[in-house]
């Protein structure tokens, strides 16, 4: 019940032995999911908590068998650290690490391109399925298993959410973070499209925010394709144009990316739209009824 | 981050981009001396990151070493104010003296990353010298666009069709593939975000030249480019925005009265929203990032109480990795070394919720607690008018 990551998802951790990564490898693990390798170029047989260390991911992915990888590497390495992932067959590759130069992103975004492995990110929380997965940083305690899907650009906005969503009653099937980067892996869009088609979702709440085109991308697809209900909010109604909004990809440039059109795209394509950061999980409810 | 006009041109003039002859004065004596240098006609240009200089007055047609010293002297000083400085204008401290150029044709000329294809894309118009927002908006068939394939490269073909596009015809088609060709260089040995020549300008003698010359830069790439970081004017920069930068803070000066400090830029954002929703203005956009500390939070209370705009603050916290308590505990120890001189109001939700409300609530400040985002947008709004 859910897209993307669930129980049966075997995790891979890059970067397992540095701070963070090995931090959240450890919050994973209780959480429930199954890490089955970490890899650090160099420390190839050591362990940590009992994961085994390898020194490639190819090495990691023939010993281990695992489908999925969540990066933790710095942002000099992370595009290596990306297709690494990919040319050894992984299918959901999850980046963290925020920082990493566009014209870098400009590279893995080619090289991706005609593959089967789907990026996540990067500068993303990752996602989480509640009660069988959770691959990334977001806080697992928030979550609650049900059928409300949530894709969101920011990271606490979409805990804020997600918190909404489980005080009124509503639990979600998929909660993802695709990342405030001018270049990401995963749309809006891409991953509108596997919550219609996943049976166990009735509703999707997605979180979008000032700069670039991906809300009125997503917006074209839920009228002309999407059957399921979905809610919507766009943050930075009162972002000042040409100021970066903490986020590398949140800017209002030559007056393009503003909220105001942003909005207008998504109710334009029948999306129930609230201004208000606040109303997200009242709005869901009284959506679905 | 960006750069000054004379700067841009430096690094153009390493690629083989021609621009003008010239150089950067920070006083009209050298201003005189390089005009005198360059000798006949040169042109004075103030040197801040805003656009629209030659309509505010920033730049002059000088005849000769002596005009041009008086007009640098006009200029130097001045609170030049165009349509992207904002109505308070910016000081001008350096002015570019160039040699006059005779100008045939202006064109224009730019490269940006195009988010949709996630490619890099050249733009070209037969309408230099404009807005090229503008041309967009009006007659987005005067640009001609090409993507370059990060595979393989741009192609000579691509460098003609862009050529062909502006109707250049013999030498000067073939210098323009050339020159479009170095710009791209320019482009992506730097890192740059953002290039533009506005105008370019085909000389009455066949020449393509670099008049004017706009170069950004990718912040996440800086690491690689210690030149480039070299080229960093702070005084063009928001003093409060500098000092939050030095904490690993991000922090943008808006116009309201009410402070907020938030994490994650999402949040912060959309709590800006709620402020402004609930009938109040917000002072600041502030994300104290995902690994906020004791320290990190009582900085951000510095430069907040140093805006002596502010009336009232809302602190809005979503635990994840960020745990409330130490949240709670930075605001008590911000409040120990700053004189906290507004009404705070403090919402704080997810990690160690409970704890960092207990320790507020222990503490001598007087802070008001907030269960929800809403709530707290009310009660800061309210506190603000009172």
């Amino acid at each position: 019940m859910s897209i993307l990551a669930n129980k049966n998802t075997k995790l891979l951790v890059q970067g397992i032995t540095g701070s963070e990564g090995s931090f959240h490898t450890k919050q994973m693990v209780e959480y429930g999911t199954t890490v089955v390798a970490g890899v650090t170029p160099g420390k190839g047989g050591d362990s940590y908590e009992q994961i085994p260390v390898y020194n490639t991911v190819a090495e990691a992915v023939s010993e281990t068998g695992a489908n999925a990888s969540v990066i933790f590497v710095p942002p000099p390495f992370a595009a290596d650290a990306i297709m690494e992932s990919a040319n050894a067959g992984i299918e959901l590759v999850i980046c963290i690490t925020e920082g990493i130069p566009t014209l870098d992103m400009v590279k893995v975004n080619e090289y991706l391109k005609g593959g089967t492995t789907r990026l996540i990110g990067p500068n993303c929380p990752g996602l989480i399925t509640p009660g069988e997965a959770k691959i990334g940083i977001m806080p697992g305690f928030i979550a609650t298993p049900g059928r409300v899907g949530v894709i969101s650009r920011s990271g606490t906005l979409t805990y804020e959410a997600v918190d909404q969503l489980t005080k009124e009653g509503l639990g979600q099937s998929t909660c993802i973070g695709i990342g405030g980067d001018p270049i990401i892996g995963s749309s809006f869009k891409d991953l509108l499209a596997l919550f219609e088609a996943d049976e166990d979702t009735d509703a999707v709440v997605m979180i979008g925010e000032i700069g670039g085109s991906a809300e009125e991308e997503a917006a074209e697809y839920v009228k002309s394709e999407m059957t399921k209900p979905v809610i919507g909010f766009i943050a930075g109604q009162t972002a000042p144009p040409g100021k970066r909004m903490g986020h590398a990809g949140a800017i209002i440039a030559g007056g393009k990316g503003t909220a105001s059109e942003k909005m207008k795209a998504l109710s334009d394509a029948g999306i129930h739209v609230t201004e208000n950061p606040s109303g997200l999980g009242e709005l869901t409810k009284k959506v679905l009824g | 981050m960006k750069i000054h006009e004379y700067q841009a041109k430096e690094i153009l003039r390493e690629f083989g981009v021609p621009v003008p002859r010239g150089g950067v004065a920070s006083t009209k004596e050298e201003a005189r001396k390089i005009a005198e240098e360059l000798g006949g006609t040169v042109v004075v240009k103030a040197q801040i990151h805003a656009g629209g200089r030659g309509k505010g007055g920033g730049v002059k047609l000088a005849a000769n070493a002596s005009e041009a010293e008086e007009y640098a002297g006009n200029i130097l000083g001045m609170n030049l104010v165009t349509h992207q400085t904002g109505p308070e204008g910016k000081e001008v401290q350096k002015v570019l003296i160039e040699e006059g150029v005779d100008i045939a044709q202006e064109l224009y000329f730019g490269i940006v990353l195009d988010r949709v294809t996630g490619q890099l894309v050249l733009m070209a118009s037969r309408e230099g010298g404009v807005e090229i927002e503008k041309v967009a908006a009006e007659n987005p068939d005067a640009i001609i666009k090409e993507h370059i394939d990060p595979s393989v490269g741009i192609q000579p073909f691509q460098l003609r069709k862009l050529a062909f596009g502006l109707d250049l015809k013999g030498d000067v088609f073939k210098e323009a593939t050339r020159f479009f060709s170095k710009l791209l260089k320019a482009y992506e040995e730097n890192d740059s975000s953002l290039l533009e020549i506005n105008p370019l300008v085909i000389t009455a003698d066949d020449k393509v030249i670099a008049l004017d010359a706009k170069m950004n830069f990718d912040d996440n790439a800086l690491f690689k480019h210690k030149n480039i970081l070299e080229m960093r004017d702070l005084t063009e920069e928001d003093p409060f925005e500098v000092e939050a930068s030095k904490y690993d803070l991000n922090y943008i000066k808006l116009d309201g009265n009410i402070g907020c400090m938030v994490n994650g830029a999402g949040l912060a954002m959309a709590t800006m929203d709620i402020i402004k929703l609930s009938g109040g203005e917000p002072a600041n956009f502030l994300d104290v990032g995902g690994a906020a500390s004791v320290s990190t939070v009582e900085n951000g209370f510095k430069i907040l109480m140093s805006d002596k705009a502010i009336k009232a603050v809302l602190i809005n916290i979503f635990g994840g990795i960020v745990r409330c308590d130490v949240v709670a505990s930075g605001v008590v120890e911000a409040a120990k070394n700053v004189d906290i001189h507004v009404p705070l109001v403090v919402r704080l939700e997810g990690t160690n919720a409970e704890e960092g409300r207990e320790i507020l609530k222990n503490s001598s400040i007087d802070i008001n607690v907030a269960s929800s985002l809403a709530q707290g947008a009310r009660k800061v709004v309210e506190l603000a008018k009172a």
